[in-house]
């Protein structure tokens, strides 16, 4: 009897030999591990090979905490600026009928698709010493190559996809029933998107930002390229940890890869987070359905 | 509607403005920059033999490692699609880290792993192959398996089981269903995963940078000879590098967007 509940539903005809089923199963997890569990593995194990103290005392360094602090602020700005153009260039694909849509999603394709050298050299072409804008900046005594503001360009330009992505899906899939009754109801157009379009992008919004701050931290070609990795100065994290990494003091750029570690982990728990919820949305506007 | 217009122009606006001052205007510098070298300058300084060598360094090893992510990534999708067993939400979530890990984080535990007194590399010395070419392909590996899963994935979720057993039925071999429905069902997001996967390879910095040592003519590839020359204030030379990596990257963008049309109207 148990053999033939099996053999009914979902068990695929090639799927017959238990044993090339087993060794496929083995084959993959076995490349995971290999590839993605040891370097994940041997992140946390070389920062405490030195015992917790070596760890703690390099997370104390001053030259890590100011690089920690360029990060985040880089980060937040990257956010601040991303989650807001996201909406609008998602909300002017999916609702618009304006011109240039297709292109509009296809050029927020392009900072992930181009090398982060490649997406430094531009900005360091225009703002560079002998940049199209440095007359400019000159004049008006700003300076955006090796400081601050190069590094939040740099980091918004690559961090530029992922909130427009997220919510774009959403919008899509959500389709535009539900806005439009709420208009023929009389609601307004900023009641239509408080009260109906902002619950429903609200965790594609949430998953852009983890997304868009996991990217922002960790990024390094752009950054490298126009901040001029000054020490104490326009030193990020990821410039701290390869310069640590080069001049052999291994636990201290272990150490300091620990925050961004657990950083890319929490970004992967988010969206298992995420994907549950919806899922369980999902399940919930069915049985509502089933009921009515 | 005539509130819902207006604001529909107003993020039709700030989307074009933001687009043309951190995309548009940026492709334009480096054209410009590009014409005023003039193609006989673009030419000249790819062609020197170490601008050559990292140009065929950097595509050879991402196309390898896509390639190999393809076929690796097409596996884990299925094994994840269609099989139970234990561990398997832990494996599931552990194909994004490379997509949320720092690259500069890769580099250093690559190096690590691989190095002479790695984990992997103390092993055999055919296996530490940090510093040697081989360490750029395993970096490239690394960066850019998730998009062969994440693309191959839903496609295959979405696969209903009747026409495969319908094949099955009608006396094809498993074999022959592999090769001849399921496959052909695959190819665009498979084809998709192997565009997306190369190029994020072909441009990687940050864990290439630091597991491949930047031996001239050896393990130099092409972003981080366009870094060393702007290092050096060889604008055009660090240009010349980067329009040809730039036209790749879109190509594979518009080859992409052909794709995802494709796998649309297919579906």
């Amino acid at each position: 009897m148990r053999d033939m509940t099996e053999a009914i539903p979902r068990t695929h005809p090639r799927n017959g030999s238990r044993h090339a089923r087993r060794a496929t199963i083995a084959i993959a997890v076995s490349w995971i591990l290999l590839v993605l569990g040891a370097p994940l593995t041997l992140v946390f194990v070389t920062a405490f090979g030195e015992g917790a103290g070596a760890f703690f005392s390099a997370l104390s360094d001053s030259e890590f905490l100011h690089a920690a602090l360029l990060t985040m602020i880089a980060a937040l700005c990257a956010v601040a600026f991303n989650t807001v153009f996201g909406v609008l260039a998602a909300w002017t694909v999916a609702r618009t009928r304006l011109p240039g849509r297709r292109l509009i999603s296809m050029l927020l394709d392009l900072p992930v698709a181009v090398s982060p050298v490649v997406a430094g050299l531009m900005f360091l072409l225009l703002f560079g010493r002998q940049g199209w804008f440095v007359s400019v900046l000159e004049r008006i005594d700003v300076q955006i190559v090796f400081a601050l503001p190069g590094i939040v360009i740099a980091t918004i330009f690559v961090t530029m996809p992922f909130v427009a992505k997220e919510v774009l899906a959403v919008l899509q899939e959500t389709g535009v029933a539900q806005e439009e009754a709420a208009a023929t109801l009389g609601a307004s157009s900023w009641q239509v998107f408080t009260r109906i379009v902002v619950p429903n992008i609200r965790w594609a919004v949430f998953y852009g930002i983890v997304l868009t701050a996991a990217r922002a931290i960790g990024e390094f070609g752009a950054v490298s390229v126009l901040s001029g990795n000054l020490i104490g100065k326009t030193q990020t994290l990821p410039l701290f940890i390869e310069r640590a990494y080069v001049n052999y003091e291994t636990t201290l750029a272990f150490a300091a890869a620990v925050p961004l570690t657990m950083f890319a982990l929490f970004t992967i728990a988010a969206h298992k987070l995420i994907v549950w919820l919806s899922a369980r949305r999902r399940t919930l506007n069915l049985a509502e359905e089933a009921t009515l | 509607m005539t509130g819902s217009r207006y604001s529909g122009t107003l993020a039709w606006g700030v989307t074009w403005a933001v687009l043309g001052a951190l995309v548009l205007l940026p492709l334009a510098a480096v054209t410009a920059k590009a014409a005023q070298a003039g193609p006989g300058g673009i030419i000249a300084s790819i062609m020197s033999p170490i601008a050559l060598s990292a140009l065929t360094l950097s595509f050879t090893a991402a196309l390898i490692a896509a390639s190999l992510n393809t076929v690796m990534g097409t596996l884990i999708a299925w094994v994840l699609v269609r099989y139970e067993f234990f561990g398997k939400s832990i494996v599931n979530s552990l194909v994004d880290v490379p997509f949320a890990l720092p690259t500069a984080v890769a580099g250093i535990t690559l190096s690590e792993l691989l190095g002479p007194t790695g984990w992997i590399g103390k092993l055999s010395p055919a296996l530490a192959v940090a510093y040697a070419p081989a360490g750029v392909l395993v970096a490239m590996v690394f960066v850019s398996l998730p998009f062969a899963v994440r693309a191959v994935q839903p496609v295959l979720a979405d696969l209903e089981a009747d026409v495969e057993e319908a094949a099955a039925v009608l006396g094809a071999s498993p074999f022959q269903v592999f090769a001849h429905v399921i496959v052909p069902t695959l190819r665009p997001a498979m084809l998709t995963g192997l565009a997306l996967g190369f190029a994020r390879a072909v441009g990687e910095f940050g864990s290439v940078v630091i597991i491949s040592g930047n031996i001239p003519m050896s393990t130099l590839t092409g972003p981080v000879l366009i870094y060393q020359r702007l290092e050096q204030y060889d604008t055009v030379g660090a240009t010349s590098v980067a329009v040809v990596m730039l036209s790749v990257s879109l190509v594979i963008l518009v080859a992409i967007s052909l794709l995802q049309g494709a796998g649309r109207s297919h579906a």
